[in-house]
This record gives structure tokens, sequence and C-alpha cells, in this order.
């Protein structure tokens, strides 16, 4: 079996599950199973990238998205107590609308190609293995020699949305109850108990005083 | 045709197995361990009865395990719930291809290792989450909700410990990071020293992720009975035990490769005589020198178990978030520093 060949059936099999999980995300009945489809979903085309040459986007595609995005998601799904019989009594009537958006997807798809074609601009040899070194490295390099501008601009701009997240679901309640970890390491055991130092056991014949047991 | 097969797949399998065998044989022999370890230091015998000093325990606990009955809940999800203790056990495998045992001994000496290693431990928790959500079963629930907030929390704090061995190594190849921790001066060319605090702060993650004692608030026994795993008997569960286990080898041989200088040895430079290839990899270094550094980290595991009692679950949450992630980023900057000015030796010294 020869390299290319391997490589042709790999990528046709995870563009298969790619696909195929991608459908069952929209048309599985159970919300959990579909969250896992997604999951599957991200999982094939990281190993598509994989095949492209992309190891560095294809692993911070499971880091992320697998590893830290999609299991927060499974948790709220999980919380949710959703009617599935419910969400499916709007399927006909919302398809019309579906069907335009999709259309309008593809229609703008289709320009995208068709532009980028006119330009005929061939993709070049993979940069990274002309250089001499892994895609992780020529990534690294690129990004903070080259583009360090729009990079840091990135970094930026999710700063700003997680500071945004947290001010906004930050509430002050005059009822909360919380414990200052500070104050509780600073606590003196000397204050809390005491320890008492007495003879593990007591003389022969000093009997001590049955416990008087109220009686009912 | 058939020896380019051969090359491609019957090879790979044949390593793979190399690694996988004795990995489940090492986790029979540390679940032995860690019960004799613990029984000694409860002033107790520990297992005694099977086979010599009761070395074959592990192996009839397998046995009884797997001739036991797999029980469905009502009404539980059949098919995540047999999906789950799968899904926990291949990342805990899977990690192990790009572990280097030694300079030359790696199942796949991939570019990107650490981020395959990030990946890997990251998808673990869908066992336990799917576990938990599929056996129909409050305590199970709770423990998986548990168990998954506090390994993404404890996640962030191992992937900025990562930066810093990068920042230090310049590479993600295990291979390149062990080599970068070479020199003359011993085990004080090693990772731990100039990142001391990160080194910590990554074995303690590794503890809270693989949720062993005292961080094992998603099994709390004594709040919610077994947690995620409540309702799985039989050879399900030895899956999940399998996982935990292999995972709790792997953060000590992670350990031992990223701060403890992987296969080298604590005496490289020190002496270099040239006796005979027996006795040389005492200071040229071997897999012998990784395997026990493991031994050591995962004995600190059991360490652990036996000393400290469990953590408070607002404690977790505030050691990872609060105390662990701003020390991590700090020493990132620390490490770029002692990079840039040139403080650490890095790669094979003169």
């Amino acid at each position: 079996m020869n390299p290319q060949l391997f490589q042709l059936i790999c990528f046709y099999a995870f563009g298969f599950v790619t696909v195929a999980s991608a459908l069952a995300v929209i048309t599985l009945r159970n919300t959990v199973h579909a969250v896992l489809a997604l999951v599957l979903t991200f999982f094939s085309s990281a190993c598509l990238w994989m095949l492209a040459d992309a190891e560095f986007l294809a692993l911070a595609l499971i880091v992320v998205y697998v590893g830290a995005v999609m299991v927060l998601f499974l948790f709220v799904v999980m919380m949710l107590d959703i009617d599935q019989e419910k969400m499916r009594e709007g399927f006909v009537r919302f398809l019309p609308v579906g069907l335009i958006v999709a259309l309008v997807m593809l229609a703008e798809m289709l320009g995208l190609i068709g532009v980028r074609a006119m330009h005929a601009q061939l993709m070049g040899p993979n940069p990274a293995s002309v250089a001499g070194v892994s895609n992780t490295a020529w990534l690294g390099h690129a990004l903070y020699t080259q583009y360090l501008l729009p990079f840091e601009i990135a970094a930026l701009i999710l700063t700003v949305g997680v500071v945004a997240a947290v001010a906004l679901t930050l509430r002050q309640r005059a009822d909360a109850r919380y414990e200052s970890a500070s104050q509780q390491v600073r606590v003196n055991p000397r204050d809390r108990i005491r320890i008492v130092k007495m003879a593990a056991e007591r003389p022969a014949g000093d009997v001590p005083p049955a416990p008087q047991e109220p009686r009912p | 045709m058939l020896d380019q097969l051969i090359q491609q797949l019957v090879w790979p399998i044949v390593y793979i197995l190399c690694i996988t065998v004795p990995l489940i044989i090492a986790v029979a022999m540390f679940v032995y361990w860690e019960r004799k370890v613990i029984g000694w230091m409860h002033v107790r015998m520990g297992p005694n009865k099977i086979g010599p000093f009761g070395l074959l325990q592990a192996f009839a606990d397998v046995v009884k395990l797997l001739i036991k009955e797999v029980i469905l809940p009502t009404n539980a999800n059949r098919f995540l719930y047999y999906l789950a203790p799968l899904l926990a056990l291949i990342p805990a495998l899977a990690a192990w291809a790009v572990i280097p045992f030694s300079s030359r001994m790696v199942l796949s000496n991939a570019n990107a290792g650490v981020l395959y290693l990030l990946a890997m431990t990251s998808m673990g928790v869908y066992g336990i989450i799917l576990a938990g959500w599929a056996s129909n079963s409050r305590y199970a629930l709770l423990g998986a909700l548990r168990s998954a907030a506090q390994v993404i929390s404890y996640e962030l704090a191992m992937g900025l410990c990562l930066v810093c061995v990068l920042v230090l190594a310049g590479s993600l190849n295990l291979s390149d990071i062990v080599n970068a921790q070479a020199g003359s001066k011993g085990l004080l060319d090693w990772f731990w020293l100039p990142l001391l605090p990160v080194f910590v702060i990554y074995f303690i993650s590794g503890v809270a992720e693989t949720n062993r004692a005292p961080f094992d608030v998603a099994e709390g026994e004594s709040e919610i009975v077994a947690g995620f795993h409540v309702e799985y008997s039989g050879s399900a569960f030895a899956i999940f035990f399998l996982a935990e286990y292999a995972n709790m080898i792997l953060v000590s041989f992670l350990a031992s490769i990223l701060f403890m200088g992987g296969w080298l040895s604590p005496l490289q430079g020190v002496i270099t005589a040239n006796v005979s290839p027996w006795v040389n990899w005492i200071w040229t270094g071997g897999f012998i020198w990784l395997f026990i550094k493991a031994f050591i980290f995962s004995f600190m595991f059991l360490w652990f178990r036996a000393s400290f009692p469990r953590y408070r679950y607002d404690q977790i949450m505030r050691l990872g978030w609060k105390v662990f992630i701003p020390i991590a980023i700090v020493w990132v900057l620390v490490a770029g520093c002692l990079k840039y000015f040139g403080l650490v030796s890095i790669g094979p010294g003169v």
C-alpha cells in the first residue's frame, strides 16, 4: 500500500465521519447524543487537519474545543430538562427559513470560491517543510514576528471578552455567605481546642462513680 | 505490498502492545503496592494471602471483577453507559504513545508531543461525565459534575506549567525536552531547579487531575458513596480502575520527563568513565533511571493518600484558580527572563 493511497483512504474516512456526525448533530433526538456527535465532528476535523500537516491547529482544536468548550456544553445540556417532542414541533414551520439561510450561505461560499479561483492563487508548498522546521515551530515564529500586532490585538480582544463576562455576571448579594481563607489559615488552634494531659490509667481501687443515668 | 503492509501496520501494533501490556501489568502491581504501602502506614499487613507476600492479590481481584455481572441500572442510557468506561480508558492508553523511555526507545517521536499529551488528558474527562450522566443516579451525576469542574480548573494550571517547560526547552518534543536538561552538573541541570514552584504545582495538579486523594471529591465515599462509578460493577468498573491507575503512572512519568531529566542520570557529567555497557548507564543515563524516578513519584501518590484528609470543594477551587494559576503565570515570565538572559544552561553543556 503506497503512502499516498493510504492518506487518501484516511482522508475519505475522516471526511465521511465528519459529515455523518455533523448530520447526526441536527438529527439526533437526544440532546446529549447530539452534543457527543458534535464532539466527534470536532475530533474528526482535527484528524483531517492533521492529515493536512497542520498538527498545531489540529491539537489545539482538540485541547480547546473537545477538552474544554464541549465539556462545558455537555455540562449545560445534561442539566437541561428538554421536552424532546416539543422541540420537534416547529420543525416544518421553520424549515423554509432554514432553507433560505442555507441557500444564502451556499451562494456566499460559492461566490467566495469563485473570486478566489479568478485570482488563481495556487497554494505554494508548505512553508514549514520548506523552512525545514516543524509546523508548530514555524507557526510560532510567524505569529511572534510577522503577525505580532494582529496576534496581540486578538489577545486583547479576548481579554476584554473575559473581563466583560465576569463584570456582567458578578453580582454582590447581600445575603451571600462566604469564608475568608486567610482568616481560616490565621486561626490559632489554642483558641479552639484545649489539650488535656492526664494519666492513661487510674490507680487500682479508685473506682469512678457510676454515671447517673436519668430514669424515665 | 505485503512487506510494506507489515512495516506500516504490524510493527506499530507490536510496539503498541510492548507498551500497553507491561502498563496493564504495572497497574496491577501498582494496586498491590498501594494496598501494601497504605497497610504499612496504617500499621497493618496489607494483602498477604494470595501468592508469595500477597503478590497475586491484584490478579485475583481482576479475575473476580471479570466474572462478576455488569449491572445496567433501570432507565440508564445503555449505549453511553457502556461507552463511558472505554472513553475513560482510550485516552489514558493513547497518551503513552509519545512517552520517550530512553534516547532511542520512543513509539512516536512526535514534534508536538506535549500538545498531544494535553489533548489526550483533557479527553479523559468525557468518560467520567458520561458515566455520571448515563447511570441515571444522583450520586453519580454529582460526582461527575465535581470531577468535570475540577479537571477543567487544574488543566489550566497544568497547561501553564507546561508552557514554562516549553519556554526553557524551546521545543514541544518530549525527547528534545529531556535532551535540553542534559549537562555536566548532574541533577542541577534539570528543570526542577529553575522551575521549582512550577514543578510543585505541576505534580499537585496532576494529583488533582487524576482525582486522587486529597482531591478525590469526585468519589468522596463519605458524601456521595463512590461518585461517578457508583453504578458500575464487574469489568466495567475494572476499566475505570485501570484508566485511573494508568493516568497516575502517566503523570509520574511526565513529572520525571519534564522536570527531572527523564532518562538522564543524576550523575551525568560527574562521572565520565567508560567501564562496561552494563555499568555505564548509571552515569550516562538509561530507561532504568526514568523508571526509578517515575516509581518515586507514583509512590508519592500513595503517600498523599495515606497522609492527607480530603479537601473541601471550595478549597479545591480556590487552590486551583487563586493560588496555582497566578503563580504559574508569574513563573512563565520568570522562565522567559531566565531564558532571555541565558541564566539556565540548555542542552549538553561543555
